[in-house]
């Protein structure tokens, strides 16, 4: 755990903007809690508040007792805050049940405190709980039924924010790596299968993704440490995406959670590895 | 003693392992069954080919341009209403079919258990036209106060409104009713907004009216949002005006929804006296629309606008036995997918002025969920409901659910193209779902017992009707499937439980009593049907593409009487009926004044 970052501001700060070191976490913090709003605002999106206090509260008391009971003390709270709201984003739930909520975030968060190597979790977190209870429970969850309206001005705004965001936070390379490679592989895929094109182009102009490319992948704490590998390896997420989607487009049998969310299961599949070998390469040799 | 980090993480790992276990446990549902499940008190038999019913409803064919998404575009039209088209008392049906040159069927009741189609005699056969369109569904109702139940065919095309000439013959008058209309629609509903004791007419309407689906302008014809799309057709209000003629009065009532309605129904939900609107909306939310005294409706939100979803059918019942009019909307799920869940919504318009969605897990996930109707099948004095499902039933092993979820949150410009569309193929689209038959526990909820009571059906269900079609005491369930044969459910209730059921017979209201509502009263009796206020509505449509036996009926349980009835016609007037006998048919007149 990096103390600075549990702190939430390392000490060079000055103005807002100027800071050069802020902790993304509260920039990233602000553009979740911003599409939530927007998207509640416009759309309806949670679909009931219980929802929302129901992941918030799993995800910040499991990150308390966790920390407390690991490290002693209770560590800065947002990166709970940041699972809570995507969570209640991500998962849409059969019916009115909340227990998807509930085992969301303890899956969530206690991911980061058993799926460890080197002291360093190796899952972003909503992507882990995401992916496994799309895994364990398909027939109890799906993943963002809400849409986002369709419409081209929610898609700038959010775009836009989380362009702007990305860039702050000095990830905006993975984001652009992993479009880059989603738009090739895609029409790469299209051209070899025969498919039009703009189905397959789609499904990033919505919701799903635009959650994923903007909070999931540029995760500071599960990205590998060396710029020119996180590109590397969001190609990689992307190839594997491809992959899965071949198979679906060629009804190939894979779990529901494949079909359903691509590019969800490719980061659960890849992320880890990377980080895996990031962290062992990183290693000071004894 | 102070454990080292990896003890206590290997101590957070127990729950951690322990918690993607009870996420695998409550996927699999209830470990055991509830115990009624095996009594549900009632038994439905197939009785279709018995009674002569041998309808195999016809999909329409469209302009090639739009072959991709063809299977999709044309997967509705499977229809069913119930009717008494020669007054003999004994309930028929009628059937439509939607490939042109396909017959629709108008089934007669021979009273002993089965029917003839006379349709072709009647001439409500052949309505499946290049010019005219092809058939969605049909609503019946007595709008010339003859006696006699006329009928509007709805189409992807031109309205046809029928006047039932003889109980045996009818003519088409739709020209001379002001009603030669294109509108591609699913539903319509008979309805006395303005209490003037003349049917008037609400017809939803689904694509554009500008769209001639077998002479394509532009492939932009689909919706432009998943779930809050608003470039559908336009509903219509038609006025009866009397003398056989309508008036087109949608902008000046203000009920001009353009949210792709597929099913409308209409109730007093207020408790104002006037008939309200209620629409389940395509890829979009629900909407309500109040009457205020004939004069205009509002449309309001009601708690309606939180959840976005599929509306494909709209039933009224009292689901809970509170005297009021609750809401059944049926929507998609496909696990793993989408849950947008089916809503119950509970009535709560008089002291809250809103809905209150109160589906569980169970009744909220019916499939792709298509008609749905509530009915006491037990005769216990609760409703159950019967819910049929499924999409498109094609090659088993071929979903379209990958291809959807790549289109479906796309931008709206992709997304209305059905060019755009990845192709259908022959892939299946939530098929072979099978029926449901929830059972109604009161507080217990709701359990699905369509194995138990003998549903067991995989066709592509659309629109469902009840009738008690031998004037038993039993609710009879026919359903109309897309592509395939229609069914009919007998309904055994157990002989326990009694019943009653009403014809009425108006006289300053609509001759149908179209909108009469009745509050069925029990002070005791024993049995689930004792102490409960029970409240039906004669039906003029609900459900997807379908409309109910005239007749409402009650289940009384045990109790071999009901103590009162309050009859609520539209004309406004009230009529208290005191200690019924039970298992009969009354027959009541509206009073003159």
């Amino acid at each position: 755990m990096n103390p600075a970052s549990s702190a939430g501001v390392l000490p060079t700060a000055s103005s807002w903007w100027s800071r050069p070191r802020l902790d993304p976490r509260y920039l990233i913090a602000f553009l979740i809690t911003l599409v939530l709003v927007a998207a509640q605002f416009r759309y309806h999106m949670v679909g009931g508040y219980d929802r929302l206090a129901v992941a918030l509260g799993t995800c910040l008391v499991t990150e308390a007792l966790l920390s407390w009971f690991v490290r002693g003390r209770v560590v800065n709270l947002l990166s709970a805050y940041i699972s809570g709201l995507s969570l209640t984003l991500l998962i849409k739930p059969q019916g009115g049940v909340l227990w998807p909520f509930v085992l969301g975030g303890v899956l969530a968060i206690s991911s980061k405190y058993v799926l460890q190597y080197r002291n360093n979790h190796l899952w972003n977190p909503t992507n882990f709980a995401i992916t496994t209870l799309l895994l364990a429970a398909p027939n109890r969850i799906s993943v963002l039924s809400h849409q986002w309206g369709n419409d081209l001005a929610t898609n700038l705004v959010i775009w836009g924010f989380g362009l702007v965001i990305t860039a702050r936070v000095r990830v905006l390379h993975i984001t652009l790596a992993y479009v880059a490679s989603f738009l090739v592989l895609t029409g790469l895929r299209s051209g070899l299968l025969g498919q039009p094109l703009w189905p397959e182009f789609a499904p990033i102009t919505g919701p799903m993704y635009q959650l994923f490319v903007f909070f999931m992948i540029t995760d500071p704490r599960t990205v590998v440490s060396l710029r020119r590998w996180q590109i590397v390896v969001v190609v990689i997420i992307a190839l594997v995406e491809t992959l899965i989607r071949v198979a679906s487009d060629q009804a190939w049998y894979l779990p529901t959670a494949f079909s359903a969310a691509p590019p969800l299961v490719a980061l659960a599949l890849v992320g880890p590895v990377a980080k895996w070998i990031d962290l062992r390469r990183s290693a000071p040799r004894t | 003693m102070r454990w080292s980090p990896a003890i206590r993480r290997g101590i957070i790992a127990v729950p951690f392992f322990a918690t993607i276990g009870l996420a695998i446990r409550l996927n699999e549902g209830p470990v055991r069954p509830p115990a009624d499940v095996a009594r549900p008190g009632f038994a439905f038999r197939d009785e279709t080919a018995a009674a002569g019913i041998h309808f195999v409803h016809q999909r329409a064919t469209f302009d090639r341009k739009i072959a991709n998404v063809e299977p999709h575009v044309a997967a509705v039209g499977a229809s069913v209403a119930v009717t008494d088209v020669d007054g003999d008392g004994w309930p028929d049906l009628y059937f439509t079919s939607s490939r042109f040159g396909a017959a629709n069927a108008l089934y007669r009741n021979r009273r002993d258990g089965t029917f003839e189609d006379v349709a072709a005699s009647a001439s409500l056969a052949d309505l499946n036209r290049p010019g005219d369109g092809v058939c969605m569904g049909s609503v019946w109702g007595d709008f010339d106060n003859d006696g006699r139940e006329d009928v509007l065919v709805y189409r992807y095309g031109y309205l046809a409104l029928y006047r039932n000439v003889d109980g045996r013959h009818f003519a088409d008058v739709t020209a001379s009713a002001g009603l030669h209309r294109w509108v591609n629609s699913n539903g319509a509903i008979w309805l006395d907004y303005d209490r003037d004791g003349l049917l008037d007419l609400y017809v939803t309407a689904y694509f554009r009216d500008d769209v001639d689906l077998w002479r394509l302008a532009t492939t932009r014809i689909m919706h432009n949002s998943f779930e809050f799309a608003t470039n559908g057709g336009k509903n219509l209000l038609f006025h009866n005006l009397g003398g056989g003629r309508f008036e087109d009065v949608t902008d000046q009532m203000g009920v001009g929804s353009t949210r792709w309605t597929l099913a409308a129904a209409s109730a007093d939900f207020n408790d104002d006296g006037w008939p309200d609107i209620y629409l389940a909306n395509d890829y979009g939310p629900e909407e309500l629309y109040l009457n205020d005294h004939g004069r205009r409706f509002t449309l309001t939100t009601a708690g309606l606008e939180s959840e976005s979803k599929s509306g494909m059918s709209v039933t009224l019942g009292d689901a809970f036995d509170r005297g009021r009019l609750d809401v059944f909307v049926t929507n998609i799920s496909e696990r793993g997918y989408l849950f947008q869940n089916n809503n119950l919504r509970l009535n709560q318009m008089v002291e809250a002025s809103r809905f209150r969605n109160v589906a569980d897990a169970t009744v909220a996930d019916a499939g792709w969920a298509w008609g749905a109707q509530f009915g006491d099948f037990n005769n216990d004095g609760s409703s159950e409901l019967f819910v049929a499902n499924g999409f498109i039933s094609a090659d088993p092993h071929r979903s379209y659910w990958y291809a959807m979820s790549k289109i479906a949150g796309a931008h709206s410009r992709l997304f209305e193209d059905a060019a755009t569309w990845p192709a259908f193929g022959n892939a299946s689209l939530s098929g072979y779902e099978p029926s449901r038959v929830f059972l109604n526990r009161g507080v217990g909820g709701w359990v699905d017992v369509a194995d138990q009571v003998g549903v067991r059906d995989r066709y592509d269900g659309r629109a469902v009707a009840t009738a008690d079609l031998s004037n038993g005491g039993a609710v009879d369930v026919v359903v109309a499937n897309q592509n395939q044969p229609a069914l009919l459910y007998r309904d055994y209730p157990d002989s326990t439980n009694h019943w009653i059921a009403f014809r009425l017979v108006a006289t300053r209201s609509n001759r149908s009593a179209i909108g009469a509502e009745l509050v069925l009263e029990s002070a005791g009796g024993g049995g689930r049907g004792g102490g409960r206020k029970q409240r039906r509505i004669v039906d003029g449509g609900m459900g997807f593409a379908s409309q109910n036996d005239r007749r409402p009926d009650f289940g009384l349980g045990v109790a071999e009487w009901a103590d009162r009835v309050v009859i609520h016609w539209p004309s406004g007037v009230q009529q208290v009926l005191t200690h019924l006998a039970a298992n009969q048919f009354y027959t009541v007149r509206e009073p003159e004044r």
